[in-house]
This record gives structure tokens, sequence and C-alpha cells, in this order.
């Protein structure tokens, strides 16, 4: 992404400092502030309660902030209800109406705008056949499977080219292998229609396949805005490096430039400005892909395999070292090749530019 | 032995029940000698050919459905207004409410009727048409509000969601969406609404003044004699009431039907 192209593009969605209480003590989303540009596949990610639905309920209308305002392109909508905003929504249990039709379903944002006759036609028409249940525009939605009623649910809100598809937890209902196939399709539409989505989900899997941004939230805040790949090999949290994927992570403290002395004693060179000023207590992480069977890369620590794990295209240790228990995956490219077994002492070894450092979890139980 | 002996108890309060609507049924063609439609004379159509044939009777009728229809419009609407604001918002004396639209159903009609009579006559209103339907309308609200309150209970609020997305004012996604969802509740209401008023006959007489309904010239009809047309038009009654509720339940049972096969269908339609 080339930063000066990226400020030339229109926002789409902008939040400043949105905050939403409910009752006394609840804090649902506290004072965020995020801008997703035009033409973006946004993913809003985190747990259960960390927020991210009451954002989205945000910016569609059906929750208003308690302090903060929310932008559709440069308007200001705060406060105004979802039927004033240029934004739909994909709902988690898709909420079709059962009493209409599959047609009736998709036609009814643009009845409400006045759009009749052919028009009409052509447009409910062309939105049903992106989505792919063109043959079905006569049934009722009982009649569907849960994945034909997600995609009526998605061709009722493209059809009406909003500014900004929402799509609140949209495949959570339905079993893995459609959920897998979906992801892709959306993807697929988001390509062709070009129209700005915000996906909220829970699922870091999901998040990173579909979305070419990622807001990682907890505890009401986002902890992390960035891409997938950036996400994934330098989280600057502990929280995000626990929540994608599997990290490892060893407590020190930093003794020198992108260098930290382990408590397990020992230390460990971090890529270049990855400290990122931090200095004092801090944790280190590493991949467990990233790190070597074996001596040969600047980082390095001895250990005992205590469990093996044979995964089919990798096999998975568990290594107990003075730092603690490490994870380690070996990817099985070498036929043939026998595993080291448990009990086996190995030397582990990664390279600093696979190290990333976060704030001291130890620091934080505390 | 148990098996037969349940058939048998089904069977007696089956017939201890209607038992009575039979005899009115087969008394209808009764061709009573005197003024007493009592005792069994003969068969005869001539009830049915004129059912109005008695003196009284057809103004009675008449004026027992005017007053059902106005008391069923508006009952109903108000009914469900009561019952939408009693589910979806809170507001100060909402508990209050609830218990208050219960109080008509629980109140002995008696009391009712003569506390009715109470105000109207310390307003200085004058008795007739209009105090019956505002005393039907009074009571046979909560009836709609309770029937109504129960399909509301239950209803998916993310529908309404739904609608404001697709830009529906509050108005266009009640009319659209809400409305066409409970309108089984509404209507079943309603239904309730009319049968309690061309039924009533406590509240009514204490509210009616000189006005006659049906119930009140039947009342009135028995201290100098029965004529059979009364049970002609209590027939007709039963049979139209029987059978809106046997076609209400018909029509809910087919809907169910055409569900559970749309289900069935869906799960192995990947």
């Amino acid at each position: 992404m080339d930063g000066a192209a990226a400020n030339a593009v229109e926002a789409d969605v902008r939040l400043e400092h949105v905050t939403k209480r409910f009752g006394e003590d609840v804090v649902a989303v506290d004072d965020i502030s995020l801008t997703i540009e035009r033409g973006r596949f946004f993913a809003l990610l985190g747990p259960s309660g960390c927020g991210k639905t009451t954002t989205l309920r945000m910016i569609g209308g059906f929750d208003q902030p308690t302090g903060g305002t929310v932008y559709l392109g440069e308007r200001d909508v705060t406060g105004l209800p979802p039927y004033r905003r240029d934004v739909n929504t994909v709902f988690q249990s898709y909420a079709l109406f059962p009493h209409l039709s599959i047609y009736e379903n998709v036609a009814f944002g643009l009845r409400r705008r006045g759009v009749r006759g052919d028009e009409l036609k052509r447009r409910v028409g062309e939105a049903m056949e992106l989505v792919g249940i063109g043959s079905m525009a006569a049934r009722k939605s009982r009649q569907l499977s849960g994945g034909q009623q997600q995609r009526v649910a998605l061709a009722r809100a493209l059809v009406n080219r909003p500014r900004v598809l929402l799509l609140d937890e949209p495949l959570g209902a339905l079993d893995l292998k459609l959920r897998k196939q979906l992801q892709l399709e959306l993807k697929r539409v988001q390509h062709e229609v070009g129209i700005t989505f915000v996906h909220v989900t829970h699922d870091q899997e999901e998040a990173m396949t579909m979305a070419d941004t990622i807001a990682v939230m907890n505890e009401g805040r986002i902890e992390q805005l960035d891409a997938p790949a950036e996400l994934y090999e330098r989280p600057r949290t502990a929280f995000v490096a626990g929540f994608l994927g599997v990290s490892n992570l060893l407590q020190g403290t930093v003794s020198g430039d992108g260098v930290v002395r382990l408590d397990a004693g020992g230390e460990v060179r971090a890529a270049p400005g990855s400290l990122a000023g931090r200095s004092g207590r801090v944790a280190v992480g590493v991949r467990p892909e990233k790190v070597r069977l074996g001596a040969g890369e600047a980082n390095a620590i001895e250990g005992a395999i205590a469990e093996v794990a044979y995964i089919g295209v990798s096999n998975q240790y568990i290594v107990n070292t003075l730092a603690g228990p490490l994870t380690v995956y070996v990817q099985n490219a070498d036929p043939g090749a026998r595993p080291a077994a448990a009990g086996d002492p190995v030397t582990l070894s990664w390279s600093p530019e696979a190290t990333f450092v976060v704030e001291s979890t130890k620091e934080a139980e505390k | 032995m148990r098996h037969h002996l349940l058939t048998a108890y089904g069977v007696l309060a089956l017939g201890y029940l209607m038992l009575p609507v039979g005899v009115v049924v087969v008394f209808s063609f009764n061709d009573p000698v005197g003024k007493f439609n009592y005792t069994w004379k003969g068969f005869t159509l001539d009830n049915w050919a004129h059912p109005t044939g008695a003196p009284g009777i057809g103004e009675a009728v008449t004026t027992s459905l005017e007053i059902a229809a106005i008391v069923t419009v508006v009952a109903t609407l108000l009914g469900t207004l009561i019952a939408m604001a009693l589910v979806r918002y809170g507001f100060r004396g909402r508990g209050l409410t609830n218990f208050l639209i219960f109080m008509p159903i629980s109140t002995p009609e008696i009391v009712f009727g003569a506390s009715l009579l109470t105000l109207f006559l310390n307003f200085g209103v004058q008795l007739g048409f209009w105090t019956i339907v505002i005393a039907h309308i009074a009571f046979d609200i909560s009836f709609v509000v309770v029937t109504v309150k129960a399909r509301l209970v239950g209803f998916d609020r993310s529908l309404e969601e739904a609608a404001a997305d697709l830009y529906a004012t509050p108005f266009a996604s009640f009319r659209r969406v809400t409305l066409p969802l409970i309108a089984p509740a509404v209507l079943a209401g309603g239904l309730l609404a009319f049968a309690l008023s061309i039924d009533d006959f406590v509240i009514t007489f204490f509210t009616a003044g000189i006005e006659q309904t049906f119930p009140v010239w039947v009342w009135g009809a028995v201290r100098i004699g029965v004529p059979p047309q009364v049970n002609v038009i209590g027939t007709i009654i039963f049979a139209v009431a029987v059978g809106l509720m046997l076609a209400n339940t018909l029509w809910q049972r087919r809907r169910e039907q055409a569900a559970m096969a749309a289900t069935g269908a869906a799960a192995t339609d990947w």
C-alpha cells in the first residue's frame, strides 16, 4: 500500500472518539477512532464482548454513541436513524422477512426508495444473479437452506448499492465447509461491486482470509489496526500475538538496541525497530513455524522435546526450555525423514527478523 | 379396560358440553303451540324461513351486529397499539398498566356493569347505543391486548432493524413487516372481541337504557314467551362462531405444515 495514494482516497467511514456505554458501569466501546477508506474489505476482529458488534451497530445507526462522532463520507450521521443512512447490513440471523418471497425481500429497500417497474426488476434480478440465487425468486425464506438464506441477505443489502456494507458475523451459523466457500465468494463479490465492506467476526482465520485491513479489538479498544500479514508477523501487543495464531512469548528485559535479556538467561535479538521505544520489562515472541530444530540462527535456546504430534503437513513439537515450554512446527517437506522423538535434547534457533516484541505478560498478570 | 374408561369419560364430557347446544338447534325446528318453545310439538322449517318473525327480534339482532362491528374495530385497533406499547417500550407506569389491563378480565361482570352505570349516571350521560359501545370497548380491549401481547413477546426484533436498515420509516416498518407478522393474533383478538360483544348480557343490561341488543331482547322475551326464532338466531351465531374458529385452526395448521415441509426440504438441500 502506497501511503501517499492511500491518503488521497476518500474515507467512507470515520469514527472520532466514539464511546458507547450501557448504563453506568458497562463501557462497550471506549474512545475509538478509525478511518475506513473507500473500497476496503475491513474486518473488526475480537473475542465476544470486545465491542466489535456495538461498533458496527453504531455505524449502521442501530445504536447511538454516548460520545464521539460517526461520519459516512464527509457527512456527520451521528444521531441519524438507520433508514436515513446510506449503509446496509447483513445480519447475523439473516433477518429475512418470512412473510415475503425471496424476490420481495431483495426488492424491499428499492421499493422504499421509490424504484419501480423495469428498473426494479432488472436490479433485483442482477443482485440475485450476483450471489447465485437467480432461480429462487418465488420461494419463501423458510424454504431455503442456511447458505441460501445468507445469499439472499447479501443480495437484499447489495441491491441498494450502499456506500458501506456492514456484515455482522454473517457466516457464524454455517458449517465449516460452507463457511470456507462463502468466505471466498464474499471476497469475489466485494471485488466485483467495489463497495466498502465492514465485517465483524471473532474468527481470526476468517478475517485473515477476507479482509485487507483488520482492526483487532479487545475490551472496547482497538489493540492494533493493520494488514493481516503485518498483524501476524509484527503483533504489537501480547493480546494480538495470542489472538492471531499461536505464539511463543519469552519474558525478559530490554538490555540494548534490539537486544532483550531473557529472565531464563541468554539474549535474544529482535529486528531493528521492533522494540519501538520500549524499555524495561518486555516479552519477545516468535511464531512456531519460524523456529528451527537445530542451531544456525542468531537466537538460540536449549531444551528437550516433551511431546510430538504428527499433523500430516507438519510435526508439532512442545519443547521444554528454561524459559518455559515452546511450540515448534516443522514442515514435512522431506519424505522419509524421521521426526525427533520425545526426550531428545535439542537446540532451537530463529532469526531476529522473526522476532517481535510486546509488553511483558508477567507484568500484565499483576 | 383403562382405555375404554377414558373413552367413555370423554364421550360423556363432550355430551355434557354439547347437549344444551343440541337442544337449541333441535328446537329451532320445533312448531310450538303456545308462546313457549319448551316442549316438542312437531317439525317445521317455518322458523328458519322467517328468522326475524318475532316482533322486535330483527331490530335487536341488527343493533347487536352494529355494536359488535364498531366495538371490534375500535377495540382491535386500540388493543393492538396498547400491546405494542406494553411489550416494546419501557415507560413509567408500565407495570401498573399491565395490571389495569387485566382488571376487566378478572372483575366480575356484574361489578363492572354496575360501576359503568354509576359512572354514566354521575356524568349525566344518556344511556343507549353509545354507552353500550363504550362499555363493550372497555372490556374487549383487554382481551385483544392479551392475545396480541403473546405474539409480540416472541417477535424477532431484528426483522424491524432489517426494515429500518432498508430505508423503512417506523410507520413503513410497522405496515410492511410488523403488522403482517402479528396479523394472526390481531385477527384472533378481533374475533374474540366480536364474539364477546355479541354475547354479552350483564354489562349491556346495565348500560343499555331502553336500547335492546339480542341478548337483552331474549331476556325480556323469556318472561312473556320464547319464540323459536331465538333458537334460529342462536344456532346461526353458534354455527358462525364454530365455522370461523375451524377456519382459523385449519389456516394455522396449513401454515405450520408448509413450514415443516419446507424446513425438511431445506435440510437436505445442500
